[in-house]
């Protein structure tokens, strides 16, 4: 098989592939991976997804429109949107759930999925 | 000291004599024959919001919307005919009752399109205008005709955009209804916001209490306090909080607050991922470009105060529709549809301009994480408070000018089921006058 064929991210961002199984679709799945990790993997994630998040935005936007991107390019979207949900567990809680919250819960219905 | 004008009068309580400045009594929050009188008084009497135009994007579309605080079991389908008309019907099969639209699970809410409904049980179909169209075998029925037959139609009126429901077939119209407030805020550009987050909870607590959370934010300092950065949490700790003005046309209100977070005057005071993606829970700091959002372009019921420092404005329409515009370009509207005394179901949808490019889209994204967040910690506060107050120990407590929004909602809710009380023994004393004669 091809480079092409196996590689899930874009090469610029292959570093990022260790982190594969944050890049998921949706919030539901996103916010069920958060409650199932610890804060080492979340802090890994983290530390690695923003010092790449400003250079993602500008690679993305330079080449697609956001609603017609290649597969791995939305992947790369996907593992991005799991930074931004691990950010509040490693810059705020210092735990995966939120401070708290207790019992609550709070589910997403609808949302635009990239 | 006040850092923004209060009224004349001297303080916001105040400027409305009637509120009173005692102390609240909170069991119509834990009575559960108040929540039944509340429900024929309140719910079965008002404007009730149920969603957007957009969820109906052409003819036959429709959605379906469970409304249990009407009623145990009360279902509506809401559609889209072909000349563009909205409406709301009674989801129920005018031959035996069955539940008309539903997939696999009566209780679950569903949606799609149409190009007429069929009945799973016995095949009666109808219109997209409730007209029944089709009986199976017809000839077997007993002098029926079909004309008789509609589905059971519920008043619906649409506010721009907003598709509301009323179970009261003599309510005063929706525009009426909406008064003041909803005549100021007409024009703001709702539909060029169509980018949708929705947000369901199930809560232990009384419809009201979470209204109570939403119309003050004299506890923003304290309860989510460990949302900001530390100096940033001391500073707002010690200043507290104060709105740049409130506002009551009739039984509906609003808060008017500053919102220097969006973006903040120092980003220090934010979060890293907040300084890269430039948003956080006021919102995306980057007005998306659309008309009718500037400052000198809102409609004349947004920053009442033309306050330079504003930040959002929340609209509070009775009975339980919360409206929330944030000065970036963005809204988000609540919903609380109790489903007994100490129970409701929340509601919310943030509604953002499309994002254009990969950038805007993940400013969104974080402000949706961050509503969540918040929602979260607000949430389970309201089971503690149900729970104490639930338990008669003390009764009444003491609401702070900040709170005033909260005195009026109390004091409108119970107005109803005064007057509907007065309206039953009315009634009743007629029934009782006809039986002597």
């Amino acid at each position: 098989m091809s480079d092409l064929d196996t590689r899930l991210l874009p090469a610029e961002f292959a570093d990022l592939e260790r982190f594969s199984d944050w890049i998921l679709a949706t919030e539901p799945e996103r916010y069920a991976k958060r409650l199932a990790s610890s804060m080492d993997e979340m802090q890994q994630l983290y530390d690695a997804g923003m010092a790449r998040l400003e250079e993602v935005m500008v690679y993305l936007d330079a080449r697609f429109p956001l609603h017609d991107m290649p597969d791995d390019a939305k992947r790369l979207m996907h593992l991005m949107q799991s930074v931004v949900m691990v950010s509040f567990p490693v810059e705020v809680w210092k735990q995966p759930r939120v401070l708290d919250s207790g019992a609550a819960w709070v589910e997403i219905t609808r949302e635009p999925v990239v | 000291m006040a850092h923004f004008p209060k009224p004349a009068v001297g303080s916001w309580t105040e400027n409305w004599p009637e509120l009173g400045t005692a102390p609240v009594d909170y069991t119509d929050s834990i009575d559960p024959e108040h929540w039944k009188l509340e429900q024929q008084a309140i719910f079965r009497k008002t404007w009730l919001h149920v969603g957007r135009v957009e969820r109906l994007p052409k003819a036959g579309s429709y959605f379906t919307r469970e409304m249990p605080s009407v009623g145990a079991g009360t279902s509506i389908i809401v559609n889209k005919d072909k000349d563009g008309t909205i409406r709301a019907f009674y989801n129920l099969c005018r031959h035996r009752g069955n539940k008309l639209v539903w997939n696999d699970y009566p209780g679950e809410e569903v949606s799609g399109s149409c190009r007429q409904f069929t009945c799973k049980y016995h095949a009666w179909r109808y219109a997209l205008n409730g007209d029944l169209t089709f009986i199976q075998q017809e000839d077997e029925f007993f002098d029926v005709d079909k004309a008789d037959y509609p589905l059971k139609p519920v008043r619906c009126e649409v506010w721009e955009g907003f598709i509301f429901v009323n179970f009261d077939d003599d309510a005063k119209p929706l525009k009426e209804s909406m008064g003041d407030f909803g005549k100021g805020l007409e024009g703001y550009p709702f539909h060029e916001m169509t980018e949708v987050y929705s947000y369901r909870s199930e809560i232990k607590a009384n419809w009201k209490l979470f209204i109570d959370a939403f119309i003050e934010f004299y506890h923003a300092p304290i309860l989510h306090m460990k949302q900001a950065t530390p100096e940033e949490a001391a500073k707002l700790a010690k200043i507290g909080f104060e709105a740049l003005h409130y506002d009551i046309k009739g039984d509906h209100s609003m808060i008017s607050s500053w919102g220097g977070m969006s973006p903040p005057k120092d980003l220090n005071m934010v979060k890293p991922i907040e300084r890269i993606l430039h948003s956080g829970l006021f919102g995306p700091w980057d007005r998306p470009d659309i008309k009718g959002i500037l400052p000198d372009e809102l409609p004349p019921a947004v920053n009442p105060a033309r306050q330079p420092t504003w930040g959002q404005d929340s609209f509070e329409f009775f009975p339980n529709w919360t409206l929330l515009l944030w000065v970036p370009g963005w809204y988000l509207t609540y919903n609380y549809w109790p489903t007994g005394v100490d129970t409701h179901i929340f509601e919310a949808n943030l509604y953002f301009v499309p994002p254009k490019n990969t950038r805007q889209r993940l400013s969104q994204e974080l402000a949706a994480v961050t509503f969540k967040e918040y929602a979260l910690q607000d949430a389970n506060t309201l089971e503690a408070t149900q729970t104490q107050i639930g338990t008669r120990a003390v009764t009444e407590f003491p609401l702070c000018d900040q709170e005033v929004l909260l005195r009026h909602l109390h004091h409108t809710a119970h107005k109803y089921v005064d007057n509907y009380k007065a309206e039953q023994a009315e009634k009743a004393a007629k029934t009782n006058g006809a039986v002597h004669v």
